[in-house]
């Protein structure tokens, strides 16, 4: 009876045994590489929003201070997003009839309120506090990044655990002084600012309470 | 190590000095008890078990070969729950125009005021963006000084009802309609008693406890001069009101001051949870009792009582009678008070009766005696005349004038209302309230007679047995939705403010009875600021801002007033009766849904009722001895013959220390038109209750009936294996302890406790946190078995109810429970179950510095925090259920099921959102209301204080700020100035179960009790 399989069948029978761990191993990296990716994080997604609202605009180009709009972000756990009223307080009267705005007047005149979409969601299971970060000299642009610099608005970080913990454990790494916390652009334009010893002076200036900052219940109750 | 485990396992198996039993199955040991002991998810070990006919195959349940096609589909299945890892899209939906007290994400507080048992009390609701989630009790209303009790937590819920009535509807709400609609159908009728001064119309409501309604009410009489307004209340309290017109002539409203009294009897009197002042006689009452190193005094609460109450539980001595007993004890306590006690009694009674005479006449003036509603008026009368004789009147004795307007005794004037029904000379009937169809006495047969009125309109806030009989269904508002004003216990005037806008088209009894008034555009606000514009002319807007800024009208309280008795009472006349033969019958309104009003309300349904633990279902209380005279256990039913009416399959619940003779019936379920969640769940004791014997009567045959039902019960759920962990002390014993200066912690009791330092290799002061470090202590003297902390811990916590089938599979979610145990203070009795004690025990996550189920947790979702919290992650649980098999105390509960899947689009608005709503397939449990802590601790940090300290008194826990007499106290073990560091430091303090080393953070005051040392037991 002829052989079936030529005797060059043993290397490739014992290359694909080999090769399967690699295989996996390929498997299980592209996988967490398909986990953080912006496909499934939606970091660097710009997303669609009712009105092309852009942060660019407002805050380099007008100069507006983050707490013009997102009033509640020094008192409660939700920085908040303006009414359409607060939209109104210039657009009644500047650019009054471009196209672009119509929603925002629609909403006005009909008492609708305008549906933004969400760019940094959390699972139902963290409760982050806003108004806890900026106390305690967490800037807006190290989480957000430089929204001054977006035209529209993206995640600018994976938003996972790990990286919550990155801050949580060594938050001497991004800590700043509190009134540099709505300076978009930090730590530019600071001479000899040097983290590392400049950090763990404020962590311990700011009362920050290392031992307590990676239990669980912090942030999920 | 080894003499340790010798110590520990010594400890286990030493018997304890008198045993304590938390059911009749644990007393008797039986197998059934057994099972469950052994056990702890007896259901869930053997999940596929059940469905095999039993005989059917040699080896039932689960084939290997099932179980893998079970596990294989289980974990692709889990495999796909990865595909979606996309997240959906959110929208943010800000305001248009943002209102000015609102900062997005944190709560406002309104005070308000809830009309429980009869009167008002006075409450603090959180509302989140609008919708309220929560209530508390207001710290500076007098009728709740900051407690609240199970009706006013679980008000919230009733709330967001899907089943609330929505709209108008017409006819047995079959026909939707409008309010426009009712209003066109309504003029021409008005229009035509107009004309006739309204004769034919009839009001009927419940006690007219809101000055403005009672204002409105005068307004209709002045329109229609020949209209009649009823009053009806199955739970009326028509013994109290008639018994005070008798002694004084004129009606007058009892005022208790507890703070004052030092010896209180009570005769069937529930007073620690069924009276209008009821939660500040509990605060005033326990107040009293707080036993501590620098003053160990405490009242004594002697209770006579034909039922099974929390009041009872409490009392120093307890004599369960039958109802008609009471009146011949209140004779010879009325007698024995004046001089020269007549004997009508048998010689066990008539022995406690003269200790008791003694006790009272010792404390004469600081002695308080209070009768019970369920009592007839003679006995009330015997009261106001044994108080006077003590000197009490003035001091722990009050009277003022009634709280309700024209003070109308409601048995009569429904009995009334019917008759004229029968006549036919009623053609208009407006009922604003109420269910007369359903709980109006069975004799007056009040669905016949609403047959022979052209026009029935009702009110309600459910189309419920007496809307369906009706011509016109209007839907009310539920008091967080309207406007209104209500009277509390002692005259206190509160204002009711809307906390959000009507979810229905509901209106309130106010704006119906405008339209009656031919005011129909006038709005609730009006109506109520209206009728104060008129009282308070000068600097009203201020006034009315104020009023309404602290929930309650200042200086409103109506004044003592001089009361005489006109006559003295009676107290020759039931002395020669001859006792009646059969059993006797005592109604009562159930402890958790009242008189059926609540019946819909499922945190209420599956609270388990004090004492008996029972859930979702009413039953015949009985004792032990009735049972075994009956030939019927736990699971039966019996046939109940009673005045001439039969009720049979009524199922029956063996209850320790109940009445002999006695069977207690709870009114309040039996709905048929309740809603989804209480229709058709237990029996109707209203079929069997008259109008002229509204608590009790004797002379009820009972047989055994042949059906099984069975009851979920959750007295044998969650057991600790009889270990010791209640420990009474008298107040003698506790007075010897204190001079032997034997005082360190947790020694002295009636244990020994083989670990006194803590057992760790590692140096405390190493790791532990300097801030705060939070702990708890629970005062067991203190604890009435309210249940108030339970449905508190529900409304905070999103616990979700799991429904009665589920209960009996032992998976009810609560994460406080009260375990009840029971001892017969004389070991030597031979039935200990005829009058035991009770012992209420809170048992909620301890909270252990060395917890032994974070060490057996495989994937670390349940761990330790600095601050000395036992946390729960619920997002890393995987459900392998171990930590509850290791935790000693067992008060870990696992979501088998999606409990919180099917909540309704409003129930969903009533969940906090500072704690996650669990899904199906986690562990949860006491988490010490870490969202408050940490809001807290926020709060703290901003302000730049070191550590994060919080101070005493700024986080308060859902159990221990809703508790009537706080008897949970939690704070910071770190400051020394804290109350629960000092409590922690009486010689009563002592934890559970610290024999094995877990070091609980929560501890235990001891049940101190104070019985007179002239009686024995």
């Amino acid at each position: 009876m002829a052989q079936i399989f030529h005797p060059s069948m043993n290397t490739v029978a014992r290359a694909s045994i080999f090769g399967a761990i690699f295989v996996l191993g390929a498997a299980a990296w592209v996988a967490a590489r398909i986990y953080s990716s912006p496909y499934v994080t939606e970091q660097y997604v710009a997303r669609e929003q009712p009105v092309p609202f852009s942060h660019e605009h407002h805050v380099t180009g007008l100069g507006l201070d983050c707490r013009y709009c997102h009033t509640s972000v020094e008192d409660s756990h939700f920085a908040g997003v303006p009414p359409t009223q607060t939209c109104m307080t210039c657009h009644s009267q500047v650019w009054t009839n471009a196209e672009m705005l119509e929603p925002v007047r629609a909403s006005f005149r009909e008492n609708k309120p305008l549906a933004w979409t969400r760019v940094h969601a959390l699972p139902d299971y963290v409760f982050f506090n806003h108004s806890i970060h900026v106390a305690k000299g967490i800037g807006c642009s190290t989480c957000h990044g430089q929204v001054d610099k977006m035209p529209l608005m993206w995640q600018n970080a994976t938003l996972h655990m790990q990286w919550c913990l990155d801050c949580h454990r060594d938050p001497e790494k991004y800590i700043r002084p509190k009134d540099q916390v709505f300076n978009m652009a930090w730590p530019a334009g600071q001479k000899d600012w040097d983290q590392k010893t400049r950090g763990a002076a404020l962590v311990a200036e700011y009362h920050v309470n290392k031992v307590q900052l990676d239990n669980c219940s912090v942030c999920h109750r | 190590m080894a003499f340790l485990v010798d110590d520990t396992r010594e400890t286990l198996h030493k018997p304890a000095p008198r045993p304590f039993w938390r059911s009749l199955g644990e007393l008797e040991q039986t197998p059934e008890f057994l099972e469950r002991l052994h056990r702890e998810f007896p259901v869930a070990a053997s999940e596929w078990l059940e469905d095999v006919e039993p005989g059917a195959a040699k080896n039932p349940g689960l084939s290997r070969r099932n179980f893998l096609t079970l596990m294989g589909a289980g974990l692709s299945l889990m495999g796909l729950t990865g595909c979606t890892t996309r997240k959906p899209d959110a929208k943010i939906v800000p305001y248009v125009i943002q209102p000015e007290q609102i900062v997005p994400g944190k709560p406002i507080f309104y005070a308000s005021a809830l009309n429980v048992n009869g009167a008002a009390h006075g409450v603090i609701v959180e509302t989140h963006e609008g919708r309220p989630t929560k209530i508390e009790g207001n710290p500076n209303h007098p009728a709740s000084l900051g407690a609240t009790n199970i009706w006013m937590q679980a008000a919230v819920l009733g709330l967001y009802d899907p089943d609330r009535s929505q709209v108008v509807a017409q006819l047995g709400g079959s026909s939707v309609s409008t309010w426009d609609k009712f209003q066109s159908a309504i003029a021409p009728m008005l229009a035509a008693k107009l004309q006739n001064g309204g004769s034919g119309m009839r009001v009927l409501s419940e006690p007219i406890v809101s000055p403005t309604l009672a204002a409105q009410a005068q307004a209709l009489k002045r329109r229609f001069p020949n209209l009649k307004w009823h009053v009806f209340s199955p739970t009326d309290r028509g013994n109290v009101r008639e018994g005070a017109k008798q002694t004084f002539g004129q009606p007058r409203n009892v005022v208790y001051a507890f703070d004052k009294a030092d010896v209180v009897v009570a005769l069937d009197s529930d007073f620690l949870i069924d009276e209008p002042g009821s939660l500040r006689y509990s605060r005033q009452f326990v107040d009293r009792r707080r036993v501590r190193k620098d003053r160990p005094e405490m009242n004594r609460l002697y209770v006579v009582e034909s039922a099974r109450t929390i009041t009872g539980a409490m009392a120093d001595h307890r004599v369960p009678t039958t109802p008609d007993a009471i009146e011949r004890i209140a004779n010879a306590i009325a007698s024995g008070v004046r001089g020269g006690m007549r004997n009508t009694l048998d010689e066990t009674t008539e022995k406690f009766v003269r200790a008791l005479v003694d006790d009272l006449k010792q404390a004469g003036k600081f002695a308080l005696v209070i009768a019970g509603e369920y009592q007839p008026p003679q006995v009330h009368r015997l009261c106001h005349e044994i108080n006077a004789a003590l000197g009490a009147v003035g001091n722990t004795v009050l009277y003022t004038d009634p709280i309700d307007a024209g003070s109308v005794d409601a048995n009569a004037s429904l009995a009334e209302l019917v008759h004229d029904m029968n006549a036919g000379s009623v053609d208009l009937l407006v009922m604003l309230g109420g269910n007369p169809v359903y709980n109006a006495p069975a004799d007056l047969d009040f669905a016949s007679a609403m047959g022979k009125v052209a026009t029935n309109v009702h009110l309600g806030l459910y189309e419920d047995e007496t809307s369906f009989l009706s011509q016109w269904h209007l839907p009310q508002t539920h008091p967080l939705e309207e406007w209104s004003d209500l009277r509390a216990f002692d005259g206190t005037v509160s204002i009711v403010q809307p906390m959000i806008a009507p979810l229905y088209e509901g209106r309130s009894v106010h704006e119906v009875l405008a339209i009656l008034l031919g005011d129909a555009a006038r709005s609730g606000h009006e109506i109520v600021r209206g009728h104060w514009a008129e009282q308070h002319k000068d600097n009203f807007d201020f006034w009315w801002d104020k009023s309404l800024h602290d929930g309650l009208i200042e200086d409103s309280a109506l004044p003592p007033r001089e009361s005489n008795r006109t006559q003295a009472a009676n107290t020759t006349a039931p002395s020669s009766q001859p006792a009646p033969a059969g059993f006797r019958i005592t109604f009562r309104p159930d402890p958790s849904i009242g008189d059926g009003a609540w019946a819909n309300n499922a945190w209420l349904q599956e609270l388990p009722k004090p004492i008996s633990k029972l859930t979702w279902d009413n039953a015949a209380y009985v004792s032990r001895a009735t049972a075994q005279k009956l030939e019927v256990e736990e699971g039966g039913t019996i046939r109940v013959k009673y005045a001439g009416r039969e009720l049979a399959g009524v199922p029956v619940i063996v209850v320790p220390g109940q009445p002999a003779d006695v069977i207690t019936l709870h009114l309040g379920y039996g709905r048929t038109r309740a809603g989804k969640i209480g229709t058709k769940l237990g029996f109707n004791a209203y079929a069997l209750r008259t109008s002229d014997a509204p608590w009790f009567g004797a002379g009820a045959t009972v047989t055994r009936d042949d059906a099984d039902y069975e009851l979920a019960v959750t007295q044998e759920h969650q057991l600790m294996h009889g270990r010791e962990i209640v420990r009474p002390v008298s107040i003698a014993e506790l007075r010897a302890r204190y001079a032997s200066a034997e005082t360190t912690r947790a020694e002295g009791a009636n244990v020994e406790h083989p670990k006194t330092v803590p057992l760790t290799l590692y140096n405390p002061d190493e790791w532990e946190n300097k801030g705060n470090k939070w702990g708890m202590v629970i005062d067991q003297t203190a604890c009435t078995g309210c249940n108030a902390c339970v449905v508190a811990c529900y409304a905070e916590n999103n616990v979700p109810t799991v429904g009665k089938e589920q209960v009996i599979r032992n998976r009810e979610m609560a994460w406080l429970r009260i375990d009840t145990y029971f001892s017969a203070a004389d070991a030597e009795e031979t039935e200990p179950a005829a009058n035991p004690e009770t012992y209420f025990q809170p048992m909620l996550c301890q909270h252990c510095e060395t917890a032994p189920c974070e060490l057996v947790c495989p994937v670390g979702a349940t761990t330790h925090s600095a601050e000395g919290l036992n946390e729960m992650t619920y997002n890393r649980c995987v459900g392998t259920r171990y930590c509850s098999n290791n935790c000693p105390y067992k008060v870990r509960r696992f979501n088998y099921l999606e409990y919180n899947g099917e909540v309704s689009q409003t129930q969903a608005m009533q969940k906090n959102p500072d704690v996650t709503v669990r899904q199906r397939g986690v562990m949860e449990k006491c988490s010490y209301c870490v969202q408050r802590i940490n809001l807290a601790r926020i709060d703290a940090k901003k302000q730049g204080r070191e550590h994060g300290l919080v101070r005493e008194g700024e986080v308060l826990t859902a159990c221990q700020q809703s508790c009537p007499t706080q008897a949970i106290v939690f704070g910071n073990l770190n400051d020394p100035q804290s109350q629960v560091k000092k409590l922690k430091e009486e010689p009563t303090n002592y934890g559970l179960l610290t024999e094995l080393n877990t070091e609980p953070r929560t501890t235990y005051l001891e049940r101190v009790r104070n019985p007179n040392p002239a009686m024995k037991s």
